[in-house]
């Protein structure tokens, strides 16, 4: 198969970047995107051109490491499907493809299709953690847990933290990232005693870090690479509207060691 | 170098505990003092760098991702295991201890499996109070699954993404200690060297992936726990950029490294499917508890399996191993795969492939069973491939996964560069020559929740704090070092990619020191890999600069290392001139064709001493001693 690539390039964040036209021929079916990609930059760096900078690591689909916003969809035309696990036999020989970066103004681009994540991690650091120092531990069958209410929780903590939802929400929000957290942790009994001090952090450091609001336009589902529901975000939101309007505030600054 | 493994006194279900109330330990208000370096952001770094930090010291954590949380331990699907009984199956940490040294073949340290299996349900207990969301019981109890190799089901589990659920609550743990500022965390730096200063760690040198400045840091003690080295085979399981840099570096700066040869080979991979490939995907064991391995008898039978009658399907492992059936250890399971596609009876498009087949089991237990179990790694297969395995069998190979072998360390998992830990894969303290299925994740969290954050005190306390700074002309020296590195790999005048040199010596080590090894193709290894590291030096273009995100540098500093690395692992497989777990030398074998180890003459650890680049290098030995569990042969077939 042979396509035509218009790829994003730019040397760098303080750089002005492009669309520039790649071709690559000879391309198997069988071949995944970024494997397409290898084999361009292999043909660049021996044409002496300079190679386009792309993330990708674990090449199937858990790390979260791969993006690209390929056709105007954040991972490509494939649903539930990661760019790293996206195979050329869905495009058609001779097709043009258009390939940028996660388009936000959060995620500022380092170089080329590889952008800067970081603001996922600050809004984790913000509350996205049960606090819990290593060492003896209660049995964990001491707090029978319904089966349903942790496939729950899976369901939402099964998010890869790839930035695809912020890519594809026309607002740049972070809801859908921010709200599968939430609830993975609030829904489960161990995550109970900072439930509302939680949500609260994690909504304050993701309104900080500059992604927009929700408005309820779905497309973070719909180009989730993992599928979370949206209905996690009507989660998050009455978690939120009980944390600030139901619930006494956070005592911990009040909290005195002893 | 010397090899003092530290194993305490005692009766071996005592030991730990008398050495944990025998080391010295920091106190409390001196904690803050001391700054620990900790690499890597895997399932044993994130544990450690956590656990460190909440004790009170100062640690500054580095990955080369742009996320502590892609580390590749996230990819660990299948399980954890822990010897719990709650299945009353007749579990015990007896039990794990000795599936997990005779599944090692009797090439493990005994104190130091004794003290994994001790510790392993202290993991799920504290998994479980981050938020780790294991399956459950209707009654609302942890579940269980049973694993390859084991007569108990002992392990936990979360669907098919164990691995990312563990280490998002290990990144959790990691991310408050930053929140709070006990940790310094560095993204997108790499390790390109150990600072070493009158035979002590003093700190490392870094390159920032984004701004390409080198830098150094200093400390009083750094731990490694940067993965294994298995993409020495190009294609294999593990993420594209993991590496045997940082372990590598450590011991041509003076760490021994133990094992190199000891790498396993997953049975349940999918095939490659070409040239291009860039790796091999895992499909999860826990599939060989409900899919049933087989071939077709006849050679070269080219029918759809769908139309190849039950007399005519040849299931091997049930055949040749009937008390484990498609259950048996991973070694067996590959080099039976291996076996039965040269002898022509593989499927697929190269011919290099079995299926696995959930027809039975979907019959039996129901589609919505089956479905629960593994259904996401159905989509995932169908994914890559275009097929349904529910439909149609799985078709399986397999593929270089994880490496048993690392840096050799005492048991408070010290290097023999004092005050250089390792943990987890980058070690190679607890899985002798094949590792348990569901076993790494144990060994990682239990290195970094649990014996790390007591044994380091041991070492730090016999120190002052802060004792040399970066000033420190030692880590100008290694800079200097680095840069000139990073600038012959750059100034090179080749014309030729980095992928190209990857892929020749993922060739020559798959055919050489692979599933199976002999000495003829292990010396004309030893002499191959010389050859192309020159050409690799001669011919290679990295193109750029060193001053910018320069990710074609990140890969050929990589490749530069496994070149040398590479050498040391078919030096070792040739060494070891008997078969054992994953070392299977076609010169020992049963008349069954299975590993015959040599135990008179190679019940021991091989250490391997660098001296110097050009110089042979050293094998030192630790012997290894029996008393919990006397030395027996493995047998799984009766």
């Amino acid at each position: 198969m042979k396509f035509t690539l218009e790829i994003w390039r730019q040397p760098d964040a303080g750089s002005p970047g492009r669309l520039v036209s790649h071709d690559v021929d000879d391309i198997s079916p069988d071949t995944s995107f970024l494997e397409m990609l290898d084999l361009l930059n292999e043909n660049l760096t021996e044409s002496g051109e300079a190679p386009v900078a792309f993330d990708s690591d674990c090449r199937e689909g858990i790390c979260g490491m791969c993006s690209l916003v390929i056709n105007g969809e954040a991972h490509g035309p494939q649903r539930a499907t990661t760019t790293c696990q996206l195979y050329m036999r869905h495009f058609d020989d001779g097709a043009s493809i258009t390939i940028e970066p996660w388009r936000s103004g959060a995620f500022p681009v380092v170089r080329d299709l590889v952008v800067d994540r970081s603001a996922f991690d600050r809004i984790m650091r913000a509350g996205g953690y049960i606090s819990v120092h290593s060492g003896p531990k209660p049995d964990p069958n001491d707090v029978p847990i319904d089966p349903e209410v942790a496939e729950k929780a899976l369901d939402a903590s099964t998010c890869i933290g790839c930035g695809a939802c912020v890519a594809a929400c026309p607002n740049g929000a972070a809801m859908l990232y921010t709200a599968a957290k939430v609830s993975h942790l609030s829904l489960l009994p161990q995550g109970q005693p900072e439930r509302y001090e939680r949500v609260q952090r994690m909504v304050d450091q993701m309104e900080s870090e500059g992604f927009g609001s929700c408005r309820n336009y779905g497309e973070c589902e719909a180009q989730c690479p993992k599928s979370i529901s949206i209905d996690f975000i009507g989660r998050l939101n009455r978690e939120y509207r009980r944390a600030t309007i139901v619930e006494p505030i956070d005592l911990r600054g009040k909290m005195k060691s002893q | 170098m010397e090899l003092d493994a530290n194993i305490p006194e005692g009766p071996i279900d005592q030991k730990w505990s008398n050495h944990i109330d025998h080391l010295r330990l920091v106190g409390p208000r001196n904690r803050p003092g001391y700054r620990i370096i900790v690499v890597g952001t895997g399932l044993a770094g994130a544990s450690a760098a956590a656990s460190l930090a909440a004790m009170g010291y100062r640690v500054d954590c580095f990955c080369f991702q742009d996320s502590p949380r892609r580390a590749h331990s996230i990819a660990a699907q299948g399980g954890i295991n822990a010897a719990k009984n709650y299945r009353n199956d007749g579990d015990s940490v007896y039990r794990l201890f000795s599936d997990t040294q005779k599944g090692g073949d009797f090439r493990a340290r005994e104190a130091n499996v004794w003290r994994l299996a001790e510790l392993s349900t202290s993991i799920i207990d504290q998994a479980a109070a981050q938020g780790v969301p294991f399956a459950r019981e209707y009654g609302g109890l942890l579940a269980n699954r049973s694993f390859g190799g084991v007569l108990v089901e002992r392990t936990f589990y979360c669907r098919g993404e164990t691995g990312q659920q563990l280490l998002l609550g290990a990144n959790s743990a990691l991310a408050k200690e930053i929140a709070s500022g006990g940790v310094t965390m560095h993204t997108r730096t790499e390790l390109l060297d150990i600072v070493v200063e009158e035979g002590r760690t003093r700190g490392i040198t870094v390159r920032d992936l984004v701004s390409g400045e080198i830098s150094s840091h200093a400390a009083d003690a750094v731990v490694l726990a940067t993965g294994g080295y298995t993409n020495v085979f190009n294609l294999s399981t593990n993420a594209r950029g993991c590496n045997v840099t940082a372990t590598w570096r450590a011991h041509k700066r003076g760490a021994g490294f133990a094992n190199p040869c000891f790498v396993q080979i997953h049975p349940t991979a999918i095939p490659a499917a070409g040239e291009h490939q860039s790796k091999l995907t895992l499909m999860s064991e826990s599939l060989r508890n409900d899919g049933r391995i087989w071939v077709p008898r006849a050679q070269g039978d080219a029918r759809s399996p769908s139309e190849i009658p039950e007399e005519e399907r040849y299931y091997y492992l049930e055949e040749r191993y009937p008390r484990f059936g498609n259950l048996v250890p991973r070694d067996v399971a590959s080099r039976n795969a291996k076996d039965v596609c040269d002898a022509g009876m593989g499927v697929g498009p190269t011919g290099d492939g079995v299926y696995l087949d959930f027809r039975d089991a979907i019959r039996d237990k129901g589609a919505d069973v089956i479905e629960a179990r593994y259904g996401n790694l159905f989509e995932m297969y169908e994914r890559i491939t275009s097929d349904n395995p529910r439909e149609t069998p799985m078709r399986i190979y397999p593929a270089p996964h994880y490496s048993m072998g690392g840096l050799w360390v005492d048991y408070n998992l010290m290097t023999t560069l004092p005050g250089l830990f390792a943990i987890g894969e980058a070690n190679f303290s607890d899985h002798g020559a094949n590792r348990l299925g569901a076993s790494s994740m144990m060994q990682c969290l239990a290195d970094g929740y649990f014996i790390l954050p007591l044994t380091i005190g041991d070492y730090l306390s016999r120190h002052p704090a802060g004792e040399i700074t970066s000033e420190h002309p030692a880590f100008q020296r290694t800079e200097d070092e680095v840069r000139e590195r990073v600038s012959r790999l750059l100034d090179n005048a080749g014309s030729k990619p980095v992928e190209a040199f990857q892929r020749e010596l993922g060739k020559v080590m798959t055919d050489q020191c692979g599933i199976s090894r002999n000495a003829s193709g292990l010396h004309s290894a030893l002499q191959e890999i010389p050859r192309l590291r020159e050409r690799f030096w001669a011919e290679v273009r990295v193109p750029g600069t060193g001053e910018h995100f320069n990710q074609s540098l990140e890969q050929a500093g990589r490749l530069a290392d496994f070149l040398e690395f590479a050498e040391l692992m078919c030096r070792d497989a040739l060494d070891r001139n008997e078969s054992c777990g994953c070392h299977f030398r076609d010169e020992h074998q049963t008349e069954e064709g299975e590993t015959l180890r040599n135990d008179d003459d190679f019940a021991f650890v091989s250490v391997w001493e660098h001296n110097g680049d050009g110089e042979a290098p050293t094998r030192r030995r630790e012997p290894l001693e029996f008393e919990a569990l006397p030395l027996a042969q493995r047998n799984y077939k009766t």
